[in-house]
């Protein structure tokens, strides 16, 4: 799932200087269980706010709010319709898509990101999001047991560990683990150490034009590559 | 005499690290060169050497083999994507330097522009692939070039690493790849060396092994716990401690790993640290002068 975390409070109290009337919008899913945007961190995030705008002795400000199934989705957004017209901006706690799901469903309205939207990984713990896919759109796990390098090593380097392993950690942090050890490590499990003999050429970056766009109308599945249908 | 006819011929080689200047006072760096002039066979010239910003790798590269000193080219992949990379490739063959040692690179997070964006379009690996392919006449996207270059590539691997094994399959990659000579990470134990050799020994690349010039007792304790691969044994720290010149223990101990080392492999790449004044004398006490056996 993507990994986000909230923004510092005083930038958002930056961002909302020129707004009398706010609507934060919450995100069921993602946002919700990384806890960085669901109904519950809209319901702190109003209170800080309203604490905040009252220590600096500004005007009071109205805040709304809703949190949505998914932000990402035109059908829910629809949703917000009422809540909109009553409110001069969003603040939005959806990921990077949602803002602009937003901001492309009501082109009028001013809407801010209140979280930085970090990566696509999972939780070690709960407070611990670990990255796991850079979503490169040319998925090489079967070649490397399961574990990704492009996301896992710090170089995202495709055919080995680079010198600056000690002690299976990587060189840029001695608390990151080097990808290439694991994989190493993982593929003598599963007897497959000849996947890491195997020379595999430059990553093609083609298959990642940004921005990206998937169809299943015309060419099946998975084509990201070459002109779309109008 | 070259590089590649040297270890061709099965001579013991000397080769010393040049490290381009933060800036364009290059004289430093070309009269430390002058002072190794007939002693050393090569000078290898680092790239952004641990990612601190410097005067490229290439420039000095140049002006040295324009007075008629050997450079070898150090090439990382961490500030260039491919085309850059085969470009510059290119511009070092016209300049007449062909001996291209390939690395990745340290991560940029190591040096002195931490933001800066990673590139690692390529790596070691597809670095030597790019190469090769430039010296059989071809670019990496396959097209024909008008006029071809002629590399000796090298590669580096890391013999202390732990662990080991991956390090090894890695450099078997790079000797298919296109590696004709090997370099080490700083070697301060002859026994686990060789048992190193051993393993390396089927791909029958010439390996140098790399010399850092100890400073302090300090400087090898912060090496062991800070430089992946590197490990000074007790006993050097334990000589640096108790010494009176350090300088002189520098020379002492350089040139004890020397004679030990020397049987195992095909040369050594010296790293001065900032001590090239001693390299004169660390050739001469471990019995190798002119760039060969004494």
């Amino acid at each position: 799932m993507i990994i986000a975390e909230q923004k510092p409070l005083d930038e958002m109290a930056r961002m909302l200087a020129p707004y009398s009337r706010v609507l934060i919008v919450g995100c069921g899913t993602c946002m919700t269980v990384c806890g960085a945007g669901g109904e519950r961190e809209v319901s702190y995030l109003h209170h800080a706010l309203r604490v905040a705008r009252a220590r600096a002795g500004g005007e009071p400000r109205i805040f709304l709010e809703h949190t949505l199934k998914r932000q990402c989705d035109l059908e829910f957004l629809d949703l917000l319709k009422d809540r909109v017209a009553e409110v001069d901006a969003v603040l939005s706690l959806g990921c990077g898509v949602g803002v602009q799901a937003i901001a492309e469903h009501f082109p009028d309205l001013p809407v801010l990101p209140g979280v930085n939207t970090s990566f696509v990984g999972m939780a070690d713990e709960w407070g611990v999001w670990d990255e796991r896919c850079a979503a490169c759109g040319d998925c090489r796990l079967a070649d490397t047991g399961g574990i990704c390098p492009i996301t896992r090593c710090t170089k995202g380097m495709l055919n080995g560990p680079c010198a600056g392993t000690k002690n299976g950690k990587c060189e840029a942090s001695p608390e990151m683990d080097c990808g290439w050890v694991l994989i190493y490590r993982r593929l003598e499990t599963l007897n497959q150490l000849e996947k890491m003999r195997r020379y595999y050429p430059p990553r093609n970056f083609r298959t990642i034009p940004r921005p990206r766009r998937i169809t299943s109308r015309a060419g099946g599945p998975g084509e990201t590559d070459g002109p779309q249908p109008a | 005499m070259t590089l590649r006819q040297a270890l061709s011929e099965g001579r013991f080689v000397v080769t010393a690290e040049s490290c381009p200047p933060k800036g364009t006072a290059v004289a430093g760096a070309l009269e430390e060169a002058e002072r190794l002039r007939g002693l050393v066979q090569a000078f290898n010239v680092t790239d952004q050497q641990s990612s601190v910003m410097r005067l490229g790798s290439l420039a000095l590269c140049h002006l040295l083999h324009e007075r008629g000193l050997e450079p070898v080219y150090q090439v990382t992949c961490r500030d260039r994507n491919r085309i850059a990379l085969q470009s510059d490739l290119l511009s070092a063959a016209a300049l007449g330097v062909e001996n291209v040692l390939c690395l990745t690179g340290d991560h940029v997070s190591m040096g002195d522009h931490p933001q800066a964006k990673p590139v690692f379009d390529l790596d070691s690996v597809s670095l030597l692939e790019a190469a090769r392919q430039l010296s059989s006449g071809h670019d990496l996207a396959g097209k024909e070039l008008d006029g071809t270059p002629s590399f000796f590539l090298g590669a580096v691997v890391s013999p202390g690493a732990d662990p080991v094994e991956p390090q090894l399959l890695k450099m078997e990659k790079k000797a298919r790849a296109g590696a004709e000579f090997f370099q080490t990470q700083a070697v301060f134990d002859a026994g686990a060396f060789g048992r190193f050799m051993e393993a390396a020994r089927p791909l029958g690349k010439p390996v140098l092994a790399g010399i850092i010039l100890l400073k302090s007792a300090g400087m090898a304790r912060f090496m062991n716990r800070n430089i992946p691969g590197v490990h000074v044994p007790d006993r050097l720290i334990g000589i640096m401690e108790a010494a009176k010149d350090r300088q002189s223990a520098s020379v002492e101990v350089a040139a004890g790993l020397i004679r030990e080392l020397k049987p195992l492999c095909q040369g050594i790449h010296l790293m001065a640290m900032g001590w090239e004044h001693l390299v004169p004398r660390v050739l001469e006490a471990s019995g190798l002068v002119n760039g060969e056996a004494g």
